[in-house]
């Protein structure tokens, strides 16, 4: 298990990590495994600003098309362009390689946030 | 409460995604539907199939009953030849989507020269068929639900024949496609154990019927047997995965009651010349007016994926809807089955609407994915 105590949670399988005042953002393992093989991300342009909640993207398995929503609110300054050639990372990597936006100006407004614990209890 | 197949605790022993499909709980997948679809088009993977029905016609009237409840000749079918139909209602509408095999005499305990049919149906329909069936028996004809006294496994892939064949007493190399044959398998003793040279992957292969309560036995059997080449269990999402690629229908997806063979592109299944069957008043009309839609196979660009239900446009004109959909992991892009407007099925090109985004697709012949002959 890869060290997942600066990592907060949300009850829709989001992840975010707070790095260098801004946020990474992406889905956790149990999601990854809930979807099944990713094929496909749909994402926000770079700029978008977003809140805690909003829709940022869809994520396409081989079963379902899914949405996506961030964490916390912020603007994004880079979505992970590697995942659209290799979008399988999301599956091998998901707190790592499969990150999927990063985000500036976070603003936590409004989020609704589980710790690692938290988080374990709800999937468990 | 779902069913479960005779061989679900070999499942859960494998640690398979369980799901509900057609009543049953079924394996969705094991390692992973990308995997297990790559091995069966590159080497082979076993597949419960158990949840399918099977039907059993017999008696002096069997013969003439299967060619009023199914739309195919089965006259021409020799003992343990298989056909794939359909059954229509009277206004032409599917039934069901079945494979027909004149039983092989003494088979199954079918005194000979009696002849007999086994019709094998959908899980989800198989209720609603057995009752339609019933009700369109002509006379001397005994239908027998056998569904919950058989096992069905799949071995399907290019190298499915090689695993199979030294496990099999009856060559198995010289069965033809649409071929089955009696024989045991695996040394295991049971009252029903055919094998027969068919699938729904679009590979070689075989699918094998035995005694529901030999068939963990057989499971068991054929894992082992194929360790050494690559052999996989593989759930329903790479069968469905498998089957759209090689241009296969998936009923109450691409055809229910509202849509009839022609439009469906299973004309060729549909035998006017044979006499009056079930819906062949209205299959006749239809073949002379031509059929309301058709369907069509289109390319997604990239790895966009349409999905059954999306709307399919032509320009500004709505064109119909797509059926199946997914993505091919052998081409390596979107594909999808779309019942469209006859008008617009010679366009080159025609737009699904996905989710508010309007996604250019080619107009392609299918099947999209034929596997190479050897």
């Amino acid at each position: 298990m890869p060290d997942l105590s600066g990592f907060r949670f949300t009850a829709t399988h989001e992840w975010v990590e707070t790095v260098d005042g801004g946020a990474r953002v992406g889905i956790t393992d149990f999601a990854q495994a809930q979807l099944g093989d990713v094929i496909f991300l749909e994402m926000p342009e770079v700029g978008t600003t977003l809140k805690a909640g909003d829709r940022f993207g869809v994520i396409e398995s081989v079963k379902a098309a899914s949405d996506l929503f961030v964490p916390v609110g912020g603007r994004v300054a880079e979505v992970n362009g590697a995942l659209a050639d290799a979008p399988e990372r999301v599956n091998t990597d998901p707190y790592g390689e499969g990150w999927i936006l990063r985000l500036e100006d976070v603003d936590e407004a409004g989020a609704s946030l589980l710790d690692e614990a938290a988080y374990t209890r709800l999937t468990t | 409460m779902a069913r479960r197949t005779p061989l679900w605790d070999r499942h859960v022993a494998l640690g398979a995604r369980m799901v509900e499909f057609g009543g049953y709980e079924m394996p969705l997948q094991y390692s992973g539907i990308r995997d297990e679809h790559l091995a069966v088009r590159g080497r082979a993977g076993v597949f419960d199939i158990s949840h399918m029905g099977e039907v059993l016609l017999t008696g002096a009237g069997a013969e003439a009953s299967v060619q009023r409840l199914v739309a195919n000749d089965v006259a021409r079918l020799t003992p343990g030849s298989a056909l794939y139909g359909v059954m229509c209602t009277e206004a032409g509408g599917i039934v069901d989507d079945v494979i027909v095999y004149r039983r092989l005499q003494g088979e199954g305990g079918s005194p000979p020269p009696e002849d007999g049919f086994l019709v094998v149906v959908n899980a989800a329909t198989r209720e609603k068929d057995v009752a339609w069936m019933r009700a369109h028996l002509l006379a001397d004809t005994e239908l027998t639900d056998i569904s919950d006294r058989i096992a069905l496994i799949a071995v399907q892939g290019p190298g499915a024949v090689d695993i199979v064949a030294p496990l099999c007493e009856a060559e198995v190399r010289d069965l033809r496609p649409f071929r089955s044959t009696g024989a045991r398998v695996a040394g295991i003793d049971a009252y029903t154990s055919v094998v027969s040279r068919t699938g729904y992957t679009g590979e070689d292969g075989v699918e094998i019927y035995i005694d529901a309560d030999r068939g963990g036995e057989l499971w068991d059997a054929l894992l082992d047997a194929g360790r050494d080449r690559g052999l996989v269990p593989a759930g329903l999402g790479a069968r469905d995965t498998l089957r759209l690629e090689a241009g296969l229908r998936l009923y109450g997806q691409d055809m229910d009651e509202s849509v009839d063979p022609y439009s469906a592109g299973l004309g060729w299944t549909v035998k006017l010349a044979k006499g009056d069957f079930c819906g062949s008043d209205a299959l006749r009309r239809i073949a002379e007016q031509g059929p309301p839609r058709t369907t069509v196979g289109l390319s997604l660009e990239g790895r966009s994926i349409a999905r059954h239900g999306h709307p399919v446009r032509d320009g500004d004109r709505e064109a119909g809807e797509v059926t199946s959909g997914g993505y091919s992991f052998t081409l390596g892009h979107g594909i999808a089955t779309a019942l469209v407007d006859p008008g617009v099925a010679g366009s080159d090109h025609l737009d699904v609407d996905i989710r508010g985004t309007m996604t250019a697709a080619a107009v392609v012949p299918l099947p999209f994915y034929k596997r190479p002959r050897s």
